[in-house]
């Protein structure tokens, strides 16, 4: 019997947490050091997802997404997730981008966050020539874990 | 990674002899001869039985990972003690050190992304899981004021080395409170050096108590009652705080449900069994171990340049 009261009043109160993938509309971090990153962080306006370019609608890390930043469209890659991660892929405290330009150079200079080192190999898999080069953004990257 | 059971084995044996001793407790004065012999013949077995367990009640904390799953729906005897083979053979080859939740590791592993394919990470302790092959643990640090994880398969054939920087406890089975606390309290710099515990003391328990950043939080703590974080009720809203007392959440009748304990542990007689299989080959790594320790310590520094 008391079982049954305590299922009834369960019902009552959310036990599941919040999704922690990337969706569109998830608010981002953006942590490189290029103007229009650092103006929307500092005035407390962080980007949102609005579409991710692969087929699972779901961004994971390396992923490339569009995010609409003080009213503009930009791109950026996924750099640190807050997700549950498989074993040995560092698992972050917030959700990062890095700002890039349509041909993969990121607009800023700097990355103020470690980088997983397996993103070294998931950006030279997306990168092909002729296209986007995405192992840009390595280069500017001060630590990796 | 399946989800796993958690183990909860502090709480099982408060006063450990007393289990021993409740089975040759004293028979009324008038017993015939023969079942007296028996009783001597059984007390003389009980005895050689109680000297391995009284080193092995460490065992079940130091480990605990070779304890199965107490769940009867995940038991597959074979699978178990093939695991356990498999578990000893990698202990043969690699040293997996004593640590518990709240301990500071570094970890060497071999990473076939990392630019030298080798790679290291330092953190503190804040959860164990699993058991068997699959016992993992999640390693927590701040680098550059940013909060990151990695979890770990503790028997994972690419890892190298794995260093107690400081072994110690906390005053929690599981840290997870340190993702709402501010970053000082996981912040360690990554040449941290390893403070040497001495071979045979008791482990130190950490009694550092933690406070909490502001709402929103991860998890609902205040309902959580730890030991380790300062005063979290007092930082909710009054309707948190009354939810919190609920019975539903306090759980005043667990500590009258006999089965809970047995539900979620291994009994004494399968853990000796497991433990006894495990003992010798334990000890020999043991032996190993502080041989190789005295044997490098000797080892003459080379020039280099």
């Amino acid at each position: 019997m008391n079982i049954y009261i305590s299922f009834i009043l369960s019902r009552q109160i959310h036990t599941s947490g919040s999704f922690n993938y990337i969706i569109k509309m998830t608010r981002l971090r953006v942590v490189d050091n290029s103007q229009i990153g650092k103006q929307a962080m500092f005035e407390g306006k962080p980007p949102k997802c609005i579409h991710i370019y692969n087929k699972l609608n779901i961004g994971y890390i390396g992923d490339k997404i569009l995010i609409a930043i003080k009213g503009e469209k930009k791109k950026g890659i996924l750099v640190g997730l807050k997700q549950k991660q498989q074993a040995k892929i560092p698992k972050y405290d917030s959700n990062n981008i890095v700002l890039i330009e349509d041909n993969g150079t990121p607009l800023g200079t700097r990355i103020y966050v470690p980088i997983p080192h397996i993103l070294r190999t998931v950006l030279r898999q997306k990168t092909y020539s002729k296209g986007a080069d995405y192992t840009k953004l390595l280069g500017i990257a001060s630590t990796f874990i | 990674m399946a989800i796993t059971g958690k183990i909860r084995l502090n709480l099982q044996f408060k006063k450990p002899l007393r289990y021993f001793l409740h089975d040759s407790r004293k028979i009324s004065t008038v017993v015939s001869e023969k079942i007296n012999e028996n009783l001597k013949e059984s007390n003389n077995e009980r005895l050689d039985n109680t000297k391995l367990p009284l080193e092995l009640l460490d065992y079940r904390f130091k480990f605990a990972e070779f304890l199965p799953d107490p769940n009867p729906l995940h038991r597959n005897k074979i699978r178990e003690k093939l695991e356990r083979r498999d578990m000893l053979l990698r202990r043969s080859n690699v040293e997996i050190p004593e640590f518990y939740v709240g301990s500071i590791l570094a970890v060497n592993y071999s990473d076939q992304h990392a630019p030298g394919k080798q790679n290291r990470f330092l953190g503190i302790c804040i959860s164990r899981t699993g058991q068997g092959l699959r016992a993992s643990f999640i390693l927590r640090n701040v680098i550059d004021k940013m909060g990151v994880e990695i979890s770990y398969f503790l028997y994972d054939p690419t890892i190298q080395k794995i260093e107690v920087i400081r072994l110690e406890k906390r005053l929690d089975e599981e840290l997870f409170y340190l993702r709402d606390a501010p970053p000082e309290y996981s912040t360690f710099p990554l040449d941290m050096r390893a403070k040497i515990h001495a071979h045979g003391t008791c482990v130190p328990i950490n009694e550092i108590k933690v406070p909490l950043n502001p709402l929103p939080w991860l998890q609902r703590w205040e309902r959580m009652n730890m030991k380790g974080i300062i005063d979290c009720k007092s930082m909710v809203n009054e309707k948190r705080r009354i939810k919190a007392e609920y019975k539903i959440h306090t759980k005043p009748w667990e500590k009258y449900d006999l089965m809970k304990m047995y539900r979620e542990t291994i009994p004494i007689e399968e853990q000796k069994e497991i433990f006894a299989e495990i003992y010798s080959s334990l000890q020999e790594h043991e032996i190993h171990r502080l041989k190789s320790k005295r044997t490098r310590s000797l080892v003459k520094p080379i020039k280099t340049g």
